[in-house]
């Protein structure tokens, strides 16, 4: 039973990185209705980035808020990056077939990645975070502190983020925008401005994202791959649906941690590391029943 | 111009000097090769890719080999991207099935992978294809239920499933890092990887892997004027309105997977065959970024243009090792950064990005833009 809870937590912990990079997917289709792979390298720049503040932090502030500090500072550069790819990138093709957008923001992904991994080098990168791998006893549960720190953060972010959707001027125009662009403009608001703003709060939180998910093994060129977990994640949810978002990356989060510490005992004949592709079949699993994710909205269709 | 309503039976006027080659008639705007120009561009293509073996060095010809390898797997992800209009991701997915297919049918049966032993190279070339399309087939289901990027995800998973598999069925593939001999090229019982007195292993390569490609383009320039290629544009074009003209939807979407994956199963068996060796981990996204680059740069829906553009794209990493000697900041070793293989993929990114953002046709849409330059010259419209 406690291998099973323990199991849960930790997928808890990793499904809430999950959540928080798929809720930056879902903001920019909401927004766009554009997928941006670019999100990978968004988190790994993000991650980068808080690997070489924080030494040059802990200069200045004691151990434990430098993290935390850096991360903030982190994900205010990424979103600026960020801005900058809509700016050159993005904002010319307003109104091309969003596939068209879509495999460039691959094409971003590719060439943004390979500049930050100059940063990274050979090996992985350390990230700062001061309590490392270690591990407290709660209820006679063995949890690893970074996944406590993990689901702590994104129940702040998300928090934010309702607050910001709901009570904030620019979150009424989000929302307005991503109901109805053409009435929206029609009533003032800046339909630019909010592709620009959905793209900067996404590069914030895949920075945050990768910052935390950095905690474990560190920064390295691998990291990557671990946003588009996210997209399984997305799916399950429904591309267009924020709760989506948060369910489906938790649940993510949660299989693959099962699957991780239950599949070897129960069939070994799958090979190592199926925990890895499991958001993968999972999510094929769930779009043969649901094609639009559980909290998407079904497209219509007209002529 | 003379105008008919019979297709076939047009009168064919007497060409007005000067002008350039017109449709006459309705047949011959749907024929293979429908102007004279295309005619010409064609048979001299042929002719210098022909001559190719006996002016080029041996480096550069096993280069082209596996861009014309890649010219028949790029051909595959336009049929269904370009024509169709379904966005894959998965196009890896499909090679990597090819290519193990095709290295199990000829591998050695007391080997320590599965092989059957089967050499010749017209059983495993059309068998590495049929597993893929079956593959492909069977991904339809979920492929016609949904649209755009749900699609384009459902395909990324597809690779990463596949990945998986390659890597832990060492069985089959030979396990990471290890690898397995791939398929013999042997046709007849001539095998083509066997230099002889008067070809070299890569000219009879090259040779082989030309020939192949011109059949596989013919099969696809043939495909897009069937009736099945316009119900693929119909689709591609408008869905809904494909269904209303009673285009079955979930069949021709099929169909087109079948298709392309055919092709990128054979794509697959012969890459392996010709570059010798392939980590299972290779048939990664990256490969399918790739093929949608070489797509996109290179035309989406035009078979010349994607050729030309795979041909870019596979010769790119000739030209990035140039780039040293001409800059000196650039470094050959993996080590330093920057290197030749980050500007390489770095171009990989931008010229993707670049190309659909001024020229959404890619190398094609440049082409035409001077053809009609040409065309209407000196008048600029």
């Amino acid at each position: 039973m406690s291998t099973f809870l323990e199991a849960v937590i930790r997928g808890l912990g990793t499904g809430s990185v999950y959540a928080l990079l798929a809720l930056g997917f879902v903001i920019i289709y909401k927004a766009t209705s554009v997928i941006s792979f670019a999100q990978p390298a968004l988190m790994l720049s993000g991650a980068v980035v808080t690997s070489y503040l924080v030494p040059a932090m802990g200069v200045v502030l004691f151990t434990g808020f430098s993290f935390f500090f850096s991360v903030a500072v982190a994900a205010i550069i990424t979103a600026i990056l960020a801005l900058v790819i809509e700016r050159l990138a993005i904002r010319p093709m307003v109104g091309k077939a969003v596939f068209v957008v879509a495999i460039i923001t691959l094409g971003i992904d590719i060439a943004v990645r390979v500049v930050v991994n100059g940063f990274i080098g050979l090996g992985a990168r350390p990230i700062g975070f001061p309590w490392g791998l270690d591990r407290v006893t709660i209820l006679g549960l063995d949890v690893q502190i970074r996944h406590l720190v993990m689901m702590g953060t994104v129940t702040l972010v998300v928090t934010a983020l309702y607050l910001f959707f709901q009570r904030s001027r620019y979150g009424l125009a989000m929302r307005a925008a991503a109901f109805d662009q053409e009435a929206a403009m029609t009533m003032g608001v800046s339909v630019g401005g909010v592709f620009a703003l959905s793209w900067a709060i996404a590069g914030a939180l895949a920075a945050i994202a990768g910052s935390l998910l950095a905690t474990g093994a560190g920064v390295d060129r691998q990291l990557w791959i671990v946003a588009l977990v996210a997209l399984p994640a997305i799916i399950l949810g429904g591309l267009d649906s924020l709760e989506g978002a948060v369910v489906g990356g938790l649940l993510i989060g949660v299989a693959e941690a099962l699957v991780g510490s239950y599949q070897r005992d129960l069939a070994p004949w799958l090979g190592d590391n199926v925990a890895l592709v499991s958001p993968y079949i999972l999510m094929l699993a769930v779009l043969l029943v649901r094609p639009y994710g559980i909290f998407g909205t079904p497209e219509v269709r007209r002529v | 111009m003379t105008t008919t309503t019979r297709p076939g039976t047009a009168k064919v006027s007497t060409k007005v000097s000067g002008r350039p080659g017109f449709y006459r008639s309705y047949s011959q705007e749907l024929a293979l090769f429908n102007t004279r120009p295309k005619q010409v561009g064609v048979a001299a293509v042929v002719v210098l890719g022909l001559l190719g073996p006996f002016v080029l060095e041996d480096a550069l010809l096993r280069t082209l080999a596996i861009a014309f390898v890649f010219a028949i797997g790029a051909l595959g992800l336009n049929i269904v991207t370009g024509l169709a209009g379904q966005v894959s991701l998965g196009h890896a997915f499909f090679l990597g099935i090819g290519a193990y297919t095709a290295a199990a049918i000829s591998g050695d049966p007391d080997g320590r992978t599965i092989g059957f032993g089967i050499e010749e190279m017209w059983v495993w070339l059309p068998a590495s294809g049929l597993v893929a399309a079956a593959f492909g087939v069977a991904v339809a289901p979920l492929a016609t239920r949904l649209r755009g990027l749900y699609l384009a995800i459902v395909t990324l998973g597809l690779v990463f499933i596949g990945e998986h598999v390659f890597r832990e069925w060492s069985h089959l593939t030979g396990g990471a890092g290890v690898g397995r001999s791939a398929a013999t090229p042997q046709l007849f019982g001539f095998d083509f990887s066997q230099g002889t007195e008067m070809f070299s292993r890569e000219q009879q390569l090259y040779l082989l892997m030309f020939v192949l490609m011109l059949v596989f383009a013919l099969g696809a320039r043939n495909l897009a004027r069937s009736r099945v290629g316009r119900a693929f544009s119909a689709v591609r074009d408008r869905d809904m309105a494909a269904e209303m003209m009673s285009i079955d939807l979930p069949r021709t979407k099929a169909l087109a997977f079948g298709i392309s994956s055919f092709y990128a199963g054979c794509a697959g068996g012969l890459l392996y065959t010709v570059s010798g060796f392939f980590d299972p981990a290779s048939f990664n996204l990256l490969l399918s970024v790739q093929f949608i680059a070489m797509v996109l740069i290179g035309g989406a829906g035009t078979v010349g243009g994607t050729i030309a553009g795979a041909l870019f794209v596979s010769l790119l990493p000739t030209l990035t090792r140039e780039l040293p000697n001409f800059i000196p900041l650039i470094s050959r070793q993996v080590t330093e950064t920057p290197n030749v293989f980050q500007v390489e993929q770095v171009l990989y990114g931008l010229l993707i990005v670049v190309f659909l953002l001024f020229e959404p046709r890619g190398l094609y849409g440049i082409w035409v833009r001077v053809r009609t330059y040409w065309k209407s010259w000196p008048f600029s419209y």
